[in-house]
């Protein structure tokens, strides 16, 4: 089970079970919607944003415990950043779990992240990590189309 | 489920194992379980020989050439089309063409039937319990055609309410086309009752064997359908070879589907003059080598013995019904009294996705998600389900291996 335990780390089964900043916010500034038709997993991610900064961010929805920890870690991760800051921590994340950083790339540089670093063995999965990041982008470019990682 | 079936008590799934090659391999440590049969079947080593010796040996274009090489493939071509007429007792040759697959099958008869026999305003059956191969092309041809699809529900048990059949029968009625045993649900539908209603108003119908070719005797003949279709990947053959069973008066009647060599007699710029069947709707060079690992295939199976494997496989159904029953958090989807091994499940607040990657740490091979089968799932407000189904290569002791995969499974995000 000690390969299984990477994957699903506690972190994540507790994320999965209790996300934070889960509920629907009626006064966003932002809002997109993710869909994995294949898999279902469907979220919408509701940011308030200031001068560049994201004030708020919270979620809701469905999906399996990957894509729900990763929502739930990503809103904790960048409530109280710019725009820039959010962008470069994705684009960090990203090149990450789709195992296109080199050998010497240390997971903990990610923070809080790194707990997907199981993820990273399971191309399938990846789509699952990826989704409300994905979303989250949409949403700060004002991009109505909704995202998906399939 | 049908538990009055015999039990094969003398099948001996561990010998037939030595035939599979791909069963001897190892996941992530783990003896490999495949229980993903539904979506495809694993392959024997007749096979795979089979079409080594074709490209090894004899492999040339068929039906052009008078040299010996396109004389053997033509030859070999050609009498794995009498072994698939055989197979699903058709009367002739000319009724059995060759094709890409289940899908191409059916799009091929929504376009050629379609633009044949359909006009503004008609209506073809289907049911809600199809794989999107066969809606979305009768949606295709319904737009192109403008005309309807009606849609035959099903209960909560996952069969068909044959009571609402026959209402859906009018003067506008062209087509039936229905699943023989669906993907998701695994449910054996009354295709022949289904067939006879249609014939009793004199409409042609379709089945979609995609599921049942491998697990059930067909004889097209004694069913009356008027198309049958099925894939060669899900009966032990290789990819992208399949079959359209057509009658020979609604074939003769069809226009063709694709235009090119192979399926026309003779071309000009003003007049072309299409070929015989089947070659009618074989356009362009076919598949040679799949129809020829299709022939060992379907040799295979019968000298197992196609009532002995149904036996075998009905009796690996009752046994994981049964064990999986034993979990009080898991819930199966599709419970109809006559089932195909094939079991849908879902566990309480467990993703299928995290319960199909849990159990491949175990080594075993399920499908989770909608199976192509979106109206299924939403009949039940589901988003997905996780779906073992077995073969005769399978054994209980497997069962008991998924039986524990899930209690893991359950373990872990408890």
């Amino acid at each position: 089970m000690s390969d299984l335990r990477e994957l699903y780390q506690e972190v994540i089964l507790d994320h999965s079970k209790h996300p934070k900043n889960y509920y629907k916010m009626p006064d966003a500034t932002h809002v997109a919607e993710g869909y994995n038709p294949l898999c279902g997993d469907h979220f919408n991610i509701y940011l308030k944003v200031e001068d560049g900064i994201i004030k708020e961010i919270s979620f809701e929805g469905s999906g399996c415990a990957i894509s729900k920890a990763s929502a739930s870690i990503m809103t904790s991760i960048v409530k109280g950043k710019s725009i820039e800051e959010v962008e470069h921590i994705f684009n960090q994340f990203h090149s990450f779990i789709t195992g296109k950083v080199d050998k010497n790339f240390d997971p903990n540089s990610l923070g809080k992240l790194a707990v997907f670093t199981g993820v990273s063995e399971f191309p399938v999965r990846v789509k699952c990590a990826t989704l409300a990041w994905h979303t989250l982008i949409n949403a700060l470019e004002n991009n109505s189309e909704v995202a998906t990682t399939e | 489920m049908n538990n009055s079936k015999k039990i094969a008590v003398n099948f001996n799934a561990q010998k037939i194992r030595e035939d599979f090659p791909i069963l001897n391999t190892r996941v992530r440590g783990k003896n490999l379980i495949y229980f993903d049969n539904a979506a495809t079947t694993q392959k024997p080593s007749c096979v795979i020989e089979r079409i080594k010796k074709y490209y090894e040996h004899e492999n040339s274009n068929v039906h052009r050439g008078v040299h010996y090489l396109s004389e053997i493939a033509t030859h070999e071509y050609e009498n794995s089309r009498e072994t698939v007429k055989n197979f699903i007792n058709a009367t002739s040759t000319e009724e059995i063409v060759f094709t890409r697959g289940t899908t191409e099958a059916i799009n091929l008869v929504a376009y050629s039937f379609g633009k044949t026999f359909i006009s503004e305003g008609d209506e073809i059956i289907i049911t809600e319990m199809e794989h999107h191969s066969n809606i979305v092309p009768w949606q295709l041809m319904c737009e192109d055609r403008k005309a309807k699809l009606k849609i035959l529900p099903f209960d909560d048990n996952g069969e068909l309410i044959l009571d609402e059949y026959e209402k859906l029968f009018n003067e506008k009625t062209k087509l039936v086309s229905v699943v023989h045993i669906s993907n998701s649900l695994g449910t054996i539908n009354p295709i022949k009752q289904i067939i006879d209603i249609a014939h009793s108003y004199a409409i042609p119908v379709l089945i979609d064997g995609a599921q049942s070719i491998m697990h059930s005797k067909i004889d097209v003949q004694d069913l009356g359908c008027d198309f049958f279709v099925f894939s060669g990947h899900k009966v032990y053959g290789p990819t992208g070879i399949g079959v359209l069973y057509g009658k020979k008066e609604l074939l003769d009647q069809m226009v063709p589907y694709q235009g090119g060599g192979d399926m026309i007699k003779s071309v000009t710029f003003s007049k072309t003059i299409y070929n015989d069947l089947p070659y009618k709707f074989e356009a362009g060079t076919p598949n040679i080598a799949g129809a020829i690992g299709l022939k060992s295939a379907l040799e295979y199976l019968t000298n197992i013995g196609i009532e002995q494997i149904s036996s075998y496989e009905n009796e690996l159904l009752i046994y994981a019904t049964e064990k999986l029953s034993q979990i009080p958090q898991l819930k199966i989807i599709g419970t109809a009294k006559e089932k195909g091994p094939i079991i849908s499940f879902i566990l309480d607040n467990i993703h299928p996705h995290d319960i199909g990657t849990i159990l491949d740490y175990e080594g075993i091979a399920v499908r989770t998600g909608h199976h192509c089968t979106q109206p299924v799932m939403e009949h039940f407000k589901i988003p997905a389900t996780t779906r073992a189904s077995f073969s005769f290569y399978n054994t209980k002791e497997e069962i008991d291996f998924l039986f524990e995969g899930i209690q893991k499974v359950i373990k872990v995000f408890s």
